[in-house]
């Protein structure tokens, strides 16, 4: 799907075992709610709900966010790799859109 | 005509109702009392013991809308030892939740960054929930200084 604004960082090389660390970013306003137009109306809320990040299909990462995360939202976390394979990073919005991108990483 | 102490007795009613923001948040305050509901809710009503967790946020900051925050966990992350599940609350948001991590052995290593909001100057609370069921509670504190908070 629209997968130009997902960002993410992995390194292409790892050792067996190695604990690397992945970085994704997306850009999106993550509208809060708690903001009001000049009329006195709320911003409706636009949030994306869930992350997910995939190693060869398996889960390894979840995330749940709500309005207390920044707007383009970013993480940073740590997976130990033991063989060579494929990221996937997917971001469900809470009208049920997703975005998502692939990494691919060399174990040696 | 009110007297001293009646006086003293509404101003403190006025004050435990929370003062109003500028104009642009209404009543939607919530306190520190909905973050630990929240945090009881998310949890399971668990016993909150103390340590294990750092938590790294700038000590003041201009920007509430971008306030960096890495959290991490003193874990071995192996088989029978690991982190669940990081819970974030804030105290003074207009709605507590921020967001939930869970983890797994796969990880390797128990450390999540993000960026948070914060329309002012508070505390956030995070819990961290064990494999053994235990949970563990850490506290942060940002200073605030932008105008607009994190609102915008």
């Amino acid at each position: 799907m629209m997968n130009e604004q997902v960002h993410v960082k992995v390194p292409h090389t790892a050792k067996k075992g190695e604990v690397i660390r992945v970085m994704t970013k997306l850009n999106h306003p993550m509208e809060s709610g708690w903001r009001r137009r000049q009329n006195g109306e709320f911003v409706p809320k636009d949030l994306i709900g869930e992350f997910s990040c995939q190693f060869n299909g398996a889960e390894v990462f979840k995330a749940e966010f709500d309005s207390g995360t920044a707007g383009n939202p970013f993480l940073s976390f740590f997976v130990r790799v033991n063989q060579s394979g494929r990221f996937r990073f997917i971001w469900y919005g809470q009208n049920g859109e997703h975005y998502d991108k692939e990494a691919d990483i060399e174990v040696s | 005509m009110l007297n001293r102490r009646q006086l003293l007795i509404l101003c403190g009613a006025w004050a435990a109702t929370g003062f109003s923001f500028n104009g642009l948040i209404g009543s939607a305050q919530a306190g520190p009392r909905d973050a630990r509901k929240r945090l009881a809710e998310l949890t399971g009503g668990a016993e909150l013991k103390k340590g294990r967790i750092n938590i790294t946020l700038p000590k003041v900051t201009d920007q509430g809308r971008f306030v960096p925050m890495r959290i991490s966990v003193d874990s071995p992350m192996s088989e029978n030892d690991y982190v669940k599940a990081i819970h974030v609350v804030a105290e003074r948001n207009p709605t507590p939740e921020i967001a939930s991590f869970h983890l797994s052995p796969a990880n390797g290593k128990a450390q999540v960054s993000t960026r948070i909001r914060l329309l002012k100057t508070q505390v956030v609370v995070v819990a961290a929930e064990m494999s053994d069921g235990s949970v563990y509670l850490g506290k942060g504190r940002s200073k605030i200084t932008g105008g607009a908070g994190g609102c915008g």
